[in-house]
């Protein structure tokens, strides 16, 4: 029996580790605060920098500001692992994150009249 | 025309969300892909579960990591604003999930079944916990079962100043009423918030 639950250890072991094998083992993120829909930018010359695979297909996602769940969902990898990837892309100066301040009222008004109209 | 004005003036783009949450089978997929521009997308979410180190050497920082799927819905408001729905994940054991989403958040749609109304405590616990704004919806399901509003408020034992609403979650307009109704607890919560802080008001 302890056969069994030692192949299950394995199997989660692997789950683990597999996803966060492109960010060399990484979990958390260089930078701070990046949400789902924070807006990220690739900054001016990041599309000739010398780049991993993953990361040169992060920065052609981001050409116009795209969110961080888009930009996950567009690459193909788990939410957690493209926190890590961009965050370095981050603090390496190629993207540009847009990080939303806390909205005034009248933009609260405006997004209210807007979804009314919907 | 006047989304042309907008980006005329050269504003920054602006993403903002909502989170959609409510027990499993509630139909927050449903709600989201009923009024998203985009089919609800589907992305995994590998997100840690526990941070402590097991393996320094290797820089593994943490012990599990859960996937699980995620998903969300886009709307163009305007040249410059896009509003998403996000999804919380169903099952309680991702609940830490929930953070990760509802931070940062307008405010949040917490659906109910009335079938199975025990299935919310856990979001309403949450969200009641949290000084954010939401609104309860009460999903029909073709109306097969009648209820009435206030007697699920009170079997939720809800506070009167949170809305409950009905809503079709297959419909567009019935989601964009859903929406409306927490757009206005979000703008009367803003100006609530702001008048009981003078020192940071301005
Ligand atoms: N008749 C009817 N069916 C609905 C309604 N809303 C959702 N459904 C169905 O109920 C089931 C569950 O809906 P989902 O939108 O997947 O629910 P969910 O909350 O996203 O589920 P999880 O993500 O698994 O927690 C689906 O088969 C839907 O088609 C409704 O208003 N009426
Ligand atoms: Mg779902």
């Amino acid at each position: 029996m302890s056969e069994r639950k030692e192949n299950l250890e394995e199997t989660e072991d692997a789950l683990f580790v597999r996803p966060f094998i492109m960010t060399g083992g990484r979990a958390r993120p260089a930078q701070e605060g990046l949400r789902v829909e924070t807006l990220v930018e690739a900054a001016p010359g990041a599309r000739t920098a010398l780049l991993e695979f993953e990361q040169r297909r992060i920065v052609a996602l981001c050409e116009h500001p795209t969110t961080v769940a888009e930009v996950a969902a567009g690459a193909g990898v788990p939410l957690g692992v493209a926190k890590v990837l961009i965050a370095d892309l981050v603090v390496g100066g190629l993207l540009v994150c847009h990080q939303p301040q806390e909205l005034q009222l009248h933009l609260l008004e405006r997004i209210r009249d807007h979804v009314r109209a919907l | 025309m006047s989304g042309l004005s907008e980006s005329a003036r050269g504003g920054a783009p602006l993403a903002v969300k909502i989170a959609v949450s409510g027990g499993l089978g509630v139909g927050k997929t449903t709600f989201i892909g009923a009024i998203s521009e985009i089919e609800p997308l589907d992305t995994e979410a590998a997100i840690t579960e526990v941070s402590v180190g097991v393996d320094s050497l290797a820089g593994v920082e943490a012990k599990t990591t859960t996937t699980v799927a995620l998903d969300f819905g886009r709307i163009t408001l305007s040249p410059l604003i896009t509003l998403y729905l996000f999804g919380t994940p169903g099952q309680d054991r991702f609940s830490f999930l929930w953070d990760d989403l509802v931070e940062g958040a307008l405010g949040t749609v917490v659906l109910v079944d009335t079938r199975r109304i025990e299935d919310s405590f856990p979001a309403l616990d949450y969200f009641e916990e949290r000084d954010a704004p939401f609104v309860l919806a009460v999903n029909g399901f073709d109306g097969a079962h009648h209820f009435d509003l206030e007697e699920v408020r009170e079997a939720l034992g809800l506070e009167a100043s949170v809305p409950v609403v009905a809503c079709d979650a297959r419909d567009r307009g019935s989601v964009r009423d859903v929406l409306v109704a927490l757009m206005d607890q979000v703008v009367e919560h803003h100006m609530r918030v702001s008048r009981g802080s003078p020192a940071f008001a301005g």
